[in-house]
């Protein structure tokens, strides 16, 4: 597994893990109120399971298994790749957690904005391995 | 394919079809009389991306990740054994629980089993998978 994806997937990992306590509080919350600001926490439950977890894991595997370059760096220009590892991650994060400290208008807005830009930075470097494999010198 | 893989699959579809014959039932006009289809959209919605779309990562990532070792190459399989028993333990709870805490009966004991079975089930993936996650 090519470092890059190791960096995607254990990112996805981690977000698994706080995001199914966050989940899990919640679903306390249903039968114990714990609390009104517990409700808060459900931006980031969403931001880290739907994004910091699934498209972050499946990012992370596709950079390792579409088809690479025979010549040339065999997975193409990873440049991309690793602005997408770094802008999505900051987008989660303040996705996430802003709206948790008080930013609830801006946080999504910039959060999704950075989530929006690092997959154009993932189809940037992905478009040119989406092919036959085998096929295409670089 | 291993074994647990193919529970974790089987396990995934079977929450697929179940949820999307629920939000058929949703649909439908004699919903708005049935108390209980009238709260059953967040269970709904964790059958789908719980049971069906992780459970499913869990099972493929299970079989195709790198292996941990050549004794071991999946790891744990206790642990991974124990994240798919409690993953669908916690749903089926979640099924039982959720819908009636939110037409105002007392569920909190269930709930609170399912949240807590889920979240291990998650910790024990995660546990199991990030060794098997590196650079070769």
């Amino acid at each position: 597994m090519p470092t890059l994806s190791v960096w995607f997937v254990r990112t996805a990992l981690a977000y698994l893990a706080v995001g199914f306590l966050a989940g899990a509080i919640l679903l306390i919350n249903r039968g114990v109120p714990l609390g009104a600001p517990v409700a808060r926490l459900l931006s980031l439950h969403i931001e880290f399971l739907l994004i910091g977890w699934m498209v972050q894991l499946a990012l992370g595997v596709a950079f390792w298994i579409l088809p690479r370059f025979r010549t040339g760096p065999e997975r193409g220009r990873e440049g991309p790749a690793w602005f997408s590892y770094a802008v999505l991650n900051l987008g989660v994060v303040t996705a996430g957690i802003g709206p948790l400290i008080g930013f609830t208008s801006m946080a999504p807005l910039l959060g999704h904005t950075a989530q929006g830009i690092a997959a154009g930075a993932f189809a940037l470097h992905a478009w040119p391995r989406i092919k036959v494999f085998g096929a295409g010198a670089s | 394919m291993p074994t647990l893989t193919r529970w974790f699959i089987k396990s995934a579809m079977i929450y697929l079809v179940s949820a999307l014959v629920l939000s058929i039932v949703m649909q439908l006009p004699l919903a708005d009389r049935v108390p209980f289809l009238r709260v059953v959209w967040p269970t709904y919605l964790h059958l789908l991306v719980v049971g069906w779309l992780t459970q499913l990562i869990f099972g493929v990532a299970f079989w195709l990740f790198p292996k941990y070792s050549s004794t071991h190459p999946r790891g744990s399989e206790g642990l991974g054994w124990a994240s798919f028993v409690l993953l669908n333990l916690g749903l089926l709870l979640r099924l039982l629980g959720e819908p009636r805490a939110m037409l105002g009966g007392d569920a909190a004991g269930l709930l609170v089993a399912s949240a807590v079975v889920q979240l291990l089930a998650g910790w024990a993936f995660v546990a199991n998978t990030w060794p098997r996650v590196r650079e070769r």
